[in-house]
This record gives C-alpha cells, sequence and structure tokens, in this order.
C-alpha cells in the first residue's frame, strides 16, 4: 500500500524532461559511494541465507564436535576447564576470518560476471569503492561473529555487557582486517577458483598457528616463531584476555590456558596486540586502493 | 585495388558546423607491437546517432575505450561533451552512459536496485532518482519489472535495463558498445526502436559500434573502420550513392575462369566473395542478358541487388564484412588484425 502511494504521488510530480544535472565530484559524492557499495554487501548478504548458514558451519564445528570430542582427552592440561570454552575465544575469530574472506571473493566475482566495471567507470575515488567494500565485508563478518557471541551460554561464558561490548569491538577490527586483506588479494585475481584456492592455503594455517586451539606457552621454538608472525595470533589473544577475565577459574588454570603472548618475554598489552590487527588491516586497505586504482 | 580507396584512405572529414559532441584528432593505441587504433579522426554533432562500423578486430571497442576513459591513448586527442579524455577523466564520466557488449549488472539485485546503485555511485540528487528513474525504466518497458531480480530477466531485458542505466545520471554523450550482439532478431529491433525513441525524448548524442550492416542503417552518420584506420565517414545515404552501382553475384561451375572473361570481356573486375563471384555494374538489370550471352563459362544462377552498405563495406575494403570477420579470430582480436596489416 506503502508503495502504491509512492508510484502515484512520483507519477503526479513526474516532470515532462526529467534531465538531472550531475553535481562535479566531491568528498560528498564518494561518501555516498562508499555507503552504496556497502548497501550492496548488505542487500546481498541478507538475500543469501544459505550463505549464513554455512559459514557457521565451520566454528560450530570446532566448538561443539572437536571441543567435545576432545575434552576428555584434555582433561589433566584444563585444569577443570572446559575445553569448549578455552576454544571458544578462537572459534569468535574463525567464524569472522571465513566469512570476512568469502566477502572480499565477491569483488573477484564481480570481476568474472562484470559488475565490477560498473563500478570502476564511475565518476568516484576508487578508495571510495574499496572502503565501502571492506566495511561491507566487515559489517558481514562481525554479524556472523554476533551468532557465535550469541552461543557463549552454551559453552559457560557469561554474558556480560562488558564481554559482549569488548567482544563485538575485537571482531569487528578482526573482520575490517581480514576484509582488507582479502581484497588485496583479489585485486590480482582474474578467476573464483584461484582466490578459493589461495583462501585455503592462507586461511587454515592462519588459523591453525594462530593459538586458537593451544596455549601459546612452551610451544617448540619453529611454532613459536610462526605463531608470533601469524597475524589472527593478535586477534586471538586479546580475545581469549576477554573471556578469561570473565571466568571465575582458578589461578593455575589461567596461567596454563591463558599464558598471554610474549615478545622476547616482555607481555605483549591487549591494545598493542589490537593495534597490530588494525594497522595489518590499514595496510592492506592502502595496498587494495592502489592496485585497484592502477587497473583500467 | 578499387575506385574508393584514394578517396578515402587519406580523406579528412568536414567537421559538423555546431560545437562537436566528441572530438578526435590523430587518435592512436598500440599495444606493445599491435597498433590497434592508428591515428584516427572525426568529429560527431550534437544530437546525432553515430555509428562505426567494422568487422571484430578493426579498432572499434579500443576507439571507444579510449573515448570513455577506460583505456589511454597513445597518442592523439579527444574530447567528449567538451572534456578531455585523458586530463579530464572524471568529468567525462560523470557526462557519459556506457554500455558494454558484456553485462555489468548485479544480477542478484532487482532493477530499481541496480539504478539506484548507479544514481548514488554517479552522484544523482537524491529528489532526482525516484522521478527520473520511472522516467527511463518506463521507456524502455521496464517500470512494471523494476522489483525483480535481474537474474529473471532475458537477454533482451537485461540489455535495456542497461540502456535505461546508463541514461540514469542524464549523460550528454551514451556509448553503446555492440548493444544488439547475441540478440534474437526480433529482440535487435526492438533495441533499435527504444534507441531512436530515445533520440527524440533526451538531448543526447548516441555514439555506437555495430557489426551488422542493416542497425548502421539507422545512424545518422557511419565511419567505417577496417585495420585500425577509418576508411570513410558519410551519411549511410551519401555511403551508398558513392558506391552507385548494381551488385550482380554469379554461381558458375568455374569461378577462376569467368572472373577473367568477366575482365576480359567487359573490362570489369569480379571478386570471389562468401563462394560466388561479385562484381558492380551501373545497370544489373541491362547487364544480365549481355553476360548470358558473352560468358562462355557456364552460369549456374544470378543475382543482381542494388547497393547496400555491405556493398559500400565491400567497395571501401576490398572484402565483405563477414569474410573480414573471417580471418580475425575472436580472441587476440588486435594481434590477428596487426598480422594481417604486416601482410
Amino acid at each position: 500500500m506503502a508503495a502504491t502511494t509512492t508510484t502515484a504521488a512520483a507519477a503526479a510530480q513526474l516532470p515532462p524532461p526529467a534531465a538531472v544535472h550531475v553535481p562535479p565530484g566531491s568528498i560528498r559524492g564518494d561518501l555516498r559511494a562508499v555507503k552504496i557499495v556497502w548497501q550492496r554487501e548488505m542487500i546481498r548478504f541478507t538475500k543469501d541465507r544459505l550463505r549464513i548458514l554455512t559459514s557457521l558451519v565451520q566454528p560450530i564445528l570446532f566448538l561443539f564436535v572437536l571441543g567435545s570430542g576432545l575434552s576428555h582427552l584434555a582433561s589433566h592440561g584444563t585444569h577443570g576447564v572446559d575445553l569448549r570454552t578455552f576454544v571458544y575465544p578462537g572459534v569468535l575469530c574463525m567464524a569472522v576470518l571465513f566469512t570476512a574472506m568469502f566477502s572480499a571473493a565477491s569483488l573477484v566475482w564481480d570481476r568474472e560476471f562484470g559488475f565490477l566495471r560498473e563500478m570502476m567507470v564511475a565518476p568516484v575515488r576508487r578508495s571510495a569503492l574499496v572502503l565501502g567494500k571492506c566495511l561491507g565485508g566487515a559489517t558481514v563478518a562481525t554479524f556472523q561473529g554476533v551468532i557465535v557471541i550469541a552461543l557463549a551460554g552454551l559453552v559457560g561464558v557469561p554474558y556480560a555487557p562488558s564481554l559482549i561490548i569488548a567482544v563485538f569491538a575485537l571482531l569487528l577490527t578482526l573482520a575490517f582486517a581480514i576484509t582488507a586483506f582479502g581484497v588485496m588479494v583479489a585485486a590480482r585475481i582474474n578467476q573464483i577458483q584461484s582466490f578459493m584456492a589461495i583462501t585455503q592455503m592462507v586461511m587454515m594455517p592462519m588459523y591453525f598457528l594462530s593459538g586458537a586451539i593451544f596455549p601459546v606457552t612452551g610451544l617448540p621454538s619453529w611454532l613459536t616463531v610462526l605463531n608470533r608472525l601469524d597475524p589472527l595470533t593478535y586477534a586471538v589473544d586479546p580475545m581469549r584476555r576477554i573471556v578469561f577475565n570473565h571466568l571465575h577459574i582458578s589461578a593455575a588454570a589461567r596461567r596454563a590456558l591463558d599464558p598471554g603472548l610474549t615478545w622476547w618475554g616482555w607481555r605483549v598489552p591487549s591494545l598493542v596486540e589490537v593495534a597490530v590487527v588494525a594497522a595489518i588491516g590499514l595496510v592492506c586497505l592502502a595496498v587494495g586502493v592502489v592496485e585497484f586504482s592502477g587497473r583500467e | 585495388m578499387n575506385e574508393h580507396a584514394s578517396a578515402g584512405g587519406a580523406a579528412t572529414f568536414a567537421p559538423p558546423a555546431a560545437a562537436a559532441s566528441i572530438s578526435v584528432q590523430g587518435l592512436s593505441k598500440r599495444y606493445g607491437d599491435i597498433e590497434a587504433v592508428r591515428g584516427i579522426d572525426f568529429e560527431v554533432a550534437p544530437g546525432e546517432v553515430f555509428g562505426f562500423l567494422g568487422p571484430n578486430g578493426a579498432g572499434k571497442s579500443t576507439t571507444i575505450s579510449m573515448l570513455c576513459t577506460l583505456v589511454k591513448p597513445t597518442a592523439g586527442t579527444a574530447t567528449v561533451a567538451g572534456f578531455d579524455v585523458t586530463r579530464e577523466r572524471d568529468a567525462v564520466r560523470r557526462n557519459i552512459g556506457l554500455v558494454f557488449q558484456d553485462t555489468t549488472l548485479d544480477t542478484y539485485l532487482t532493477a530499481e536496485q541496480n539504478m539506484r546503485l548507479h544514481a548514488e555511485l554517479y552522484g544523482v540528487p537524491r529528489q532526482a532518482i525516484a522521478p527520473r528513474m520511472r522516467q527511463v525504466l518506463e521507456m524502455v518497458g521496464l517500470w512494471e519489472r523494476r522489483s525483480s531480480a535481474v537474474a529473471t530477466y532475458s537477454g533482451g531485458m537485461k540489455r535495456r535495463l542497461e540502456i535505461a542505466r546508463g541514461l540514469m545520471h542524464s549523460p550528454r554523450v551514451l556509448f553503446l558498445d555492440e548493444p544488439t550482439v547475441g540478440l534474437d532478431p526480433q529482440t535487435r529491433s526492438s533495441i533499435w526502436s527504444y534507441i531512436r525513441e530515445l533520440k527524440s525524448a533526451e538531448d543526447i548524442t548516441i555514439f555506437l559500434t555495430t557489426h551488422y550492416m542493416d542497425e548502421a542503417e539507422y545512424c545518422d552518420r557511419i565511419a567505417i573502420m577496417d585495420k585500425g584506420v577509418i576508411v570513410v565517414l558519410d551519411t549511410p545515404a551519401a555511403l551508398k550513392a558513392s558506391v552507385g552501382r548494381d551488385r550482380v553475384t554469379l554461381q558458375t561451375d568455374d569461378d577462376a575462369a569467368a572472373i577473367a572473361e568477366i575482365a576480359e570481356r567487359f573490362d570489369l573486375s569480379a571478386q570471389v566473395s562468401e563462394g560466388a563471384v561479385t562484381f558492380g555494374v551501373s545497370d544489373g538489370a541491362l547487364f544480365v542478358p549481355r553476360l548470358f550471352a558473352e560468358l562462355t563459362v557456364a552460369i549456374r544462377s544470378v543475382s543482381v541487388s542494388r547497393p547496400s552498405l555491405d556493398d559500400v563495406f565491400m567497395s571501401y575494403t576490398g572484402t565483405t564484412i563477414r569474410d573480414a570477420e573471417a580471418t580475425a579470430l575472436d580472441r587476440n582480436r588486435a594481434t590477428v588484425a596487426a598480422f594481417r596489416r604486416r601482410g
């Protein structure tokens, strides 16, 4: 009904030659471009309900199947803490990781199906398009993370507002960084298959090395080095710290399960870790903008 | 090779009287060793429907890409709607509409969402979006289907939507790169009726490329492009008049002998194209009886046709457009064109 009224109103005021005047380029124009590219991501995500479900499968497998399945084996090392609670921070990161990367993949898809050209020929800055895409991917991925936040109660993590806010902010930062990384990669790739192969090649090692499924102390030195080089480490560690701050567990359990990340013996503060993630995201964003500006 | 070659090759074309909508001087594009476009000059007047005609690989798409700021020229200059295509790229982009050969729609979105996205990217004032969208969607007959996902559209509907979208920001020049390629004949003619309607409804210049001869007739002026240069540029009527001859097409038992005899007895130069011997004469109907009387090679069939744009193309390039395309491979168009030029 509302639609009919609008249509009638539009018809009534329709001027005969409705030629529009397009103003010259401006910051405002670029902001509109950022917004509409972001909106497109939202529209496409909400239309794709299957994708919302499928990208939850992997985190849920890790959380409930791996977490429950290994809990008996691990019971001596966890000081009575449920293994599912231990892997929960890592699973939060995982939910965001894959969704963000798939959002960036749509850029390759857009190129294959031609739509990217419509955006590339528009009289707006490429940076506006890339930023809109990254913000869109970040929003979609964070939404996926929110679903995992909602599962907290099932693994013994309390729904404390301070925890939810901190986790949300960290997920948003991580989602943005990963999307920016994906966009940077997507800029150079023309086929969706190649992008998926790269995703598998990069994402799984990143996830396994990050400490999402094991504590980061007492590792063999080669693994310690790889762990410290993995960008995801700097999201998993503060995530675990936030979650463990809200658990009532023994000091021994805390020391064993949430030892904290160190650089040459110096315990890295959470804010520095988050800054590392944000900085990586911004660098990827900048590289992505340069790559897209150079094309066509 | 034929009587037009010298007139067409280096001719300078008289510019239209009004300030040009598109103005091109010495425009060239080189890809490595290959010169896809070899220094072309032309002007298009405001309000004109200007067609670029030529086989695949002639340099049409490269030219259109340079005019649309998608490809940087290696030499020469071009202005579109008064803006330089290399120095004032964004100004050119705001003033042109583009419809590519391949679809650039987001098929997951509805027509309306595609239109809105375009309007936002091009900075169309918010209050102008709804009325303008209605106007252009009605023009192409898609207003009723605006809420359907583009994935449900037929090929012809998608092309119409792309034309409407290209008009959304009221461009001064609309570029259509092969607007009817891949469509069935009925859809092709409906696309053309929209283009003609558009010309009367909007104050717009239309620049299009095509390799369909029959479509070139809809243009006010045509430039025939072959191997990176403009061979001739004029109105369709003038081009046909310049050929001025009827075309006689023969099926014979021995084409080579027939060509030799025609040259010897009538002093006419015939060629084989598309499996038939063909040549031009001033009055075909009167000539056919003489042909039968004097030719010793057996003639299986004969037809006489009034000049068409096909003949114009034939006359200026020495080949039919289909033969020209058969020689060019679909991939690496420019490469093939370059090799042919090297001989």
